[in-house]
């Protein structure tokens, strides 16, 4: 099915906005300016932005400890998410979540997480309500081959296989696990092999290509809506810098051969490259989308380094609400 | 009985008052939903689901695979879209492979995405030793969960407490651990019919007494009630209270009635040491220490596993006797 005009732009806009934030990003963090550790999406683009292409806000996505590039993708305020980087009171948790813990429920963003496979059984949680409120929201539950080694992938898998729940398990397969290489992690080589093991559809796409993963994450959507039951869509992909930060050249676990090898395939110059081909964006466009793009960035950023931080009264505040007898809470 | 006498107040078993707890929130709210292993066909191993599956159907009474983390992760997620969720884990033993869920996930939500969700999450299960079920079905693991900011935790020490606080933790907008006993489950009292609240974080002064405080929860609650009765002979007036929540604590009922009697002893199933008792000492200490005429003694169980053979679990669970003979040895100090 051709894919319209309009999509193909948005997905193009979409990756463009992870990759220019997360790349200010990284500048803050080694600058010192942002606290905490930072795990940024860079070379992943093509997974969020062809899948959240799909979605509506009433959909659910789980996220993970590299979250930043799923709630952006997803329409996250830039400004809320740099303020919350910063600890700011401004920021999608007042300040009291981080890089690992930012959230918009409103979009149907259930949290990014410090946990690794801690999405997946949350995922099937929103999936079950999806139905029981006798809504079709799907819910996208995105984690890596390293949390595919959690016991939560194989009970959410299990789960949702047996209920037939709406959910689509999206495996940004980068390679590693934090630091260990996937063949040292696991004897497998494609974690879509797992999906017969629980009796579900294991779909493999090309990570690094917006455009395949839009389709095929169209299928599984789909599939889901239909009340058919879950999809393992495995995206091979790659993670350009560090686990944390944006080092990712010079390190012992991987050669620097490899990362130049994977990015001359990045995600953004192929998709520009697609769209030239249709004559649907030139060089001079794509570059203006880049700049416009910065130009939000950095004035989200001046929003978040402009706003307070959160006052020492807050610090008990939402811990639980004590509640008086009597009524509904 | 004749038409003029009082008519008898409803008797109702522990397990009975679960039961009807649930069946009467399910149909005040049809967002309410149970979820657990072997909760609807068998209706739970220990009865508490029964009849549950016929009145509300397979959709609002949900059997799942046996895997604690996919349920606990099932309510979480159906709790933060909008549904109110019961998740049964079986034995409190089991807490152990969900304890991600409960403690990173549940636990912190709401503080983590600073208060932008709501999490109206029940987690019920079955705690106590006294049934040779040895040491991986026995425990009782409240002080855990008690030390986890964001959960809020319960423990019904009878049938209108199961009850009552089971409504008020399912009312609740917070994740509420509702902690029952498993060898309370056969015993009767009163229960109202009508679905009523007993108030989160506010304990109860079962039995009035000036002369010594014993708080006590769970089961320990009808052990220390015994254990006045024995001291009673010795001219002790114990006045016994039951916290009903354990998080949050109720400090102030608890402190003013040390502050009356200058004499208490914390009762509870699970180990002594690091038990709840220890945080409950402390707060005494803190806030009536001027009051106190004797240091605040503890009974809990010892520190090993629950044993499997019947008399040696006997000599393990504290009972009424022990908790006598700690009072009296606690009043021997002052001799």
């Amino acid at each position: 099915m051709e894919i319209p005009k309009e999509t193909l732009l948005d997905i193009h806009r979409r990756m463009v906005r992870i990759r220019v934030f997360e790349e200010e990003a990284g500048k803050l963090m080694e600058s010192g300016k942002v606290p905490g550790a930072l795990h940024l999406y860079v070379g992943q683009e093509a997974v969020a932005a062809g899948v959240m292409a799909h979605l509506r806000d009433e959909d659910q996505i789980t996220s993970t400890h590299r979250g930043h590039g799923h709630l952006v993708a997803k329409g996250g305020d830039l400004k809320k998410m740099y303020a919350e980087l910063f600890g700011r009171a401004t920021g999608y948790c007042n300040g009291k979540g981080g890089s690992m813990h930012i959230s918009d429920l409103d979009l149907g963003m259930l949290g990014a997480n410090g946990i690794v496979g801690a999405g997946l059984v949350i995922a099937i949680g929103a999936a079950f309500s999806n139905r029981y409120r006798k809504t079709d929201n799907v819910t996208c539950c995105f984690f890596g081959d390293g949390a595919s080694n959690e016991g939560t992938f194989h009970e959410a898998a299990n789960m949702a296989a047996l209920y037939k729940l709406p959910v689509v398990f999206v495996c940004e397969n980068n390679g590693f696990g934090e630091y260990t290489r996937q063949d040292r992690h696991q004897a497998v080589h494609d974690v879509a092999d797992r999906a017969a093991g629980y009796g579900m559809p294991g779909v493999i796409t090309d990570g690094m290509d917006a455009i395949a993963v839009f389709e095929s994450a169209g299928e599984a959507i789909a599939r889901a809506r239909r009340g058919e039951g879950p999809t393992l869509l495995e995206c091979k992909t790659y993670r350009y810098f560090d686990h944390v930060g944006v080092r990712g050249m010079g390190v012992s676990y991987r050669d620097d051969s490899e990362v130049i090898e994977w990015r001359q395939r990045d995600p953004i110059p192929l998709m520009e490259r697609k769209l030239s081909e249709l004559g649907i964006l030139t060089a001079e466009q794509a570059a203006g989308v880049r700049e416009g793009t910065l130009l939000e960035v950095r004035e989200a950023i001046a929003f978040a380094e402009a706003s307070p931080f959160p006052s020492a009264d807050q610090l008990l505040e939402d811990v639980y609400t004590i509640t008086a007898a009597g009524g509904k809470r | 009985m004749t038409a003029t006498e009082a008519p008898p107040t409803r008797q109702l078993s522990y397990v009975g008052a679960v039961g009807e707890a649930f069946a009467q929130l399910m149909r005040e709210d049809p967002n309410v939903f149970i979820v657990g292993e072997d909760v609807s066909l068998y209706g739970s191993v220990f009865g508490v689901t029964r009849g549950l599956l016929a009145e509300f159907g397979a959709e609002r009474v949900v059997d799942t695979p046996i895997s604690e983390s996919g349920i606990m992760g099932l309510g979480l997620g159906a709790a933060a879209t909008g549904l109110r969720p019961v998740v049964d884990i079986m034995f409190m033993d089991f807490v152990g492979v969900c304890m991600d869920e409960i403690v990173n996930q549940v636990a912190k939500m709401k503080y983590m995405f600073g208060g932008k969700v709501k999490l109206p999450l029940t987690i019920h299960t079955m705690a106590g030793a006294g049934t040779s079920m040895a040491a991986q079905h026995s425990q009782s693991l409240e002080a855990w969960f008690c030390h986890v900011p964001g959960l809020k935790v319960v423990m019904p020490s009878g049938p209108y407490e199961a009850k009552g606080l089971m409504v008020a933790a399912v009312h609740d907008d917070n994740p509420v651990m509702v902690i029952n006993t498993k060898t309370l489950l056969g015993a009767r009292a009163h229960v109202p019919e009508e679905l009523y609240e007993i108030a989160l974080g506010k304990a109860h002064v079962v039995r009035q007494g000036t002369n010594f405080t014993i708080v006590a929860i769970g089961r320990m609650v009808t052990e220390s009630l015994k254990a006045a009765e024995m001291l009673a002979e010795d001219g002790l007036d114990v006045e016994v209270i039951d916290p009903r929540t354990l998080q949050p604590f109720d400090t102030e009922t608890v402190v003013q009635s040390v502050r009356k009697t200058h004499r208490a002893l914390i009762a509870h199933e699970a180990v002594r040491f690091g038990g709840i008792g220890a945080e409950f000492a402390a707060q005494i200490q803190e806030e009536a220490f001027d009051y106190l005429d004797a240091p605040v003694g503890r009974v809990g169980a010892p520190f090993s596993p629950v044993p499997f053979s019947p008399p040696l679990e006997k000599e393990y669970v504290p009972n009424a006797a022990r908790i006598a003979a700690e009072v009296r040895r606690i009043l021997g100090k002052l001799a």
